[in-house]
């Protein structure tokens, strides 16, 4: 597949692992930001292959894993509404609620729909203007800019029955609390490349200035990610704090100024809570006053409980990078893919499932 | 793959004009409406020596040592690129026989169908099923058609259970399999799956992708045929796709599996609908490839053998057991990344972003 075979080309990669082991000589802990390079890293071997000085920490960036429990119940709750069609994309549905995840209150009769795209959802309200759709936007601000069209273009239609439940989180904010938190030592970061496609890299500058911390913008391949833990390395080793753009094929300055036009028009940013870090101050975005009819959590007023997460699981450490999934004592043993405790065990962005599918599987009793 | 005989069977058998436009709770009653269903020209379109008495059963005659199968076809939506639920229906259970070391014979037919059915719907089931099993060289001998509610079924469940001759030289039995057999995927991975994928509501997306539903009977009667007992093993990889049976062989037999990433065949539009919508290749469903386990001596010879073969051109060794992580099968990366491949849960799910 082109744009992809040249990215996983093995001479390549032995070529970045020989420059990687050369320019290292003290130990580094290198943060990727995004569950979508904490897979790559895991399923093609690379965490084994790289020097033991380079230390990857997984950072926050899965979507499904910081969406909190109270949502995801108020999800469930929705879903079994006869008259609503809760549609959601499919990585949500394993997610434990409190009670429950979306995949058994489907098997208890909730009509819930797997898409791909929140316009498909709207499609879905045109078709069934006798029931509500409600559409679980969650993600980071590579799914902001449908979601937020799927709301204009609702709007647009002046459709009644169509709403989303939001639970949008912002990738910056997430970094600078990771790196506010004491206990976190990271030297550099390997910042998630597709968020950075939507919102360019502007927003890093502040953060490499502020925590004197070199970022590079990475994308998801083995070459994207040996590139750009080698491009960290080498600031880190001349002393340097600077923001690189490694997937400049993808990723301009600027970003996609048209989605980005798409997210300001429907969206305003707010505080947000983040399933195991808590409230991070104005890292996730809500839909804006002229679209509240649009806002499943103000139309449907849902009061549930708050309920406490597993005492076990160290979903929290595990996102804030503190702690690594088989230093967890469930890991493998009650937490598993078709067992979670927590939603790490559970997301193909997970840090958990990628450990448990494709490493240190020795040690994994099944 | 496009095939002619299809068109020229659809030609040949036109939708018979009828007094009824949908199927309904009656047609299923066992009264007057199910015969004038039957007789609309499903009997005539499925007509053989067997089915053509119409009796409560068929009465058979077989030389050899059989080999009995059965399967269910539930699936959604029953029309898709390159097939429907009918040849799946047929090849479904035609192939389950075949990977029994048998030559497939005689199919039971039976219709579990959600009243409100089209019956335009129905016959071009019909003629899938005609088709496939002419082409599968098998007859449908005794049947049933169940009707009911609407909500109860989706469009049409469809049950098939096959009746096969077990060849005289196969020695099938996965207890056989030892360090230093290789393993053979006949053809591409994951094109089924995909296809179907690519037309599931909400999930729609424009490719080219057809399914792969077809016939391998034949396919592994000429392995069979040729190679005989250096055949261990035969297993068509379909829900769960390859992952799922190479990690239940490793599992049911204590032997260890490596799987070399690389050479496992795929189409490459496939290939990218998966990175596109984030599935993993390896499990997702087939439905007209094979896995033969056969002694490491002919591997090779039994690769080029069937890459002659129509339907196995992309034949490929893709692995072999191995002595080391008994109980696990591994795949190789190209930079010599290993993990584990597992059985997966439940279903694949498409990621967010």
């Amino acid at each position: 597949m082109k744009y992809l075979d040249e990215f996983r080309d093995s001479t390549l990669l032995k070529e970045y692992l020989a420059e990687i082991k050369c320019t290292v000589t003290r130990p580094w802990s290198i943060m990727e930001v995004c569950g979508g390079q904490t897979h790559s890293l895991v399923k093609h071997g690379i965490l084994r292959l790289i020097p033991d000085h380079i230390n990857m920490i997984h950072g926050p960036g899965c979507p499904v894993c910081v969406t909190p429990l109270h949502l995801i119940d108020k999800a469930v709750h929705l879903a079994l509404d006869k008259n609503v069609i809760l549609c959601s994309f499919g990585d949500m549905l394993r997610v434990p609620g409190s009670e429950k995840s979306l995949l058994e209150a489907k098997a208890e009769g909730a009509d819930i729909r797997i898409l791909y795209s929140p316009l498909e959802a709207v499609r879905l309200a045109e078709n069934h203007p006798d029931r509500e759709i409600v559409f679980f936007a969650v993600g980071f601000e590579t799914t902001a800019p449908a979601n937020a069209m799927s709301v204009l273009q609702a709007s647009k239609l002046g459709l009644t029955n169509f709403s989303i439940l939001t639970s949008h989180v912002l990738v910056p904010p997430a970094m600078e609390a990771v790196l506010d938190d004491p206990e976190t030592k990271i030297d550099g970061f390997l910042a998630a490349g597709h968020v950075c496609s939507i919102m360019g890299i502007d927003e890093y500058y502040p953060i490499v200035e502020k925590f004197k911390v070199p970022i590079v913008v990475t994308g998801f391949e083995p070459v994207d990610l040996l590139h750009g833990i080698l491009m960290t390395v080498r600031q880190l080793e001349r002393g340097e704090y600077k923001l690189e753009n490694q997937y400049s094929r993808i990723v301009k300055d600027e970003g996609n100024v048209n989605a980005k036009k798409v997210i300001n028009d429907a969206f305003e940013i707010l505080d947000r809570e983040w399933r195991g870090i808590g409230t991070i101050p104005a890292s996730g975005y809500e839909l804006r006053k002229d679209f509240q009819a649009f806002d499943a959590n103000k139309k449907f007023n849902i009061d549930l409980p708050k309920v406490r997460e597993h005492e076990i699981c160290i979903a929290g450490d595990i996102l804030k990078g503190k702690k690594k999934p088989h230093q967890c004592e469930a890991f493998g043993k009650t937490c598993k893919p078709e067992t979670p405790l927590g939603a790490p065990m559970v997301s193909s962005e997970g840090a958990c499932a990628a450990y448990y599918h494709y490493s240190n599987q020795d040690a994994i009793t099944t | 793959m496009k095939d002619t005989s299809k068109i020229k069977m659809q030609l040949q058998c036109p939708l018979p004009k009828l007094d009824f436009e949908y199927i309904t709770l009656g047609h299923g009653s066992g009264g007057l409406l199910t015969h004038k269903l039957l007789e609309s020209g499903v009997f005539d379109l499925l007509s053989n020596e067997h089915l053509d008495k119409q009796d409560d059963g068929a009465f058979l005659t077989l030389k050899h040592e059989i080999a009995i199968t059965t399967d269910s076809f539930v699936i959604s939506p029953i029309f898709f690129p390159g097939g429907n639920i009918g040849e799946l229906s047929v090849f479904g259970t035609v192939n389950d026989l075949a990977m029994c070391g048998a030559d497939p014979k005689y199919l039971t037919l039976s219709f579990i169908i959600e009243e409100g059915l089209l019956f335009k719907e129905f016959w071009e089931v019909l003629v899938g099923i005609k088709w496939a099993a002419d082409k599968a060289n098998v007859k449908i001998v005794t049947g049933d058609t169940k009707v009911v509610d609407r909500g109860k079924a989706d469009k049409i469940f469809i049950n098939t259970t096959g009746i096969g001759e077990v060849h005289s030289n196969a020695k099938i039995d996965i207890n056989r399999i030892k360090v230093g057999d290789k393993i053979i995927c006949s053809g591409n991975i994951a094109t089924h799956g995909m296809a179907i994928m690519s037309v599931r509501e909400g999930l729609e997306f424009e490719s080219t992708i057809e399914s792969d539903t077809q016939e391998l009977n034949h396919l592994t009667a000429a392995l069979i045929k040729q190679y005989g007992s250096a055949i261990k093993f035969l297993r068509d990889p379909t829900r769960g796709g390859l992952g799922t049976i190479l990690a239940e062989i490793s599992k049911d037999t204590n032997v260890g599996i490596d799987v070399l990433h690389d050479s496992i065949p795929i189409d490459p539009l496939v290939f990218s609908a998966c990175e596109l919508l984030g599935l993993d290749p390896i499990y997702v469903a087939n439905e007209g490839i094979f896995i033969c386990i056969i002694d490491g001596q002919v591997a090779e010879a039994a690769t080029e053998f069937l890459q002659k073969l129509a339907y196995s051109e992309n034949a490929a060794i893709i692995g072999e057991i191995v002595e080391d992580h008994p109980n696990k099968t591994v795949l190789v990366s190209p930079i010599g990344g290993r993990r584990v491949i597992n059985l997966p849960v439940g279903e694949q799910l498409p990621r967010i972003c």
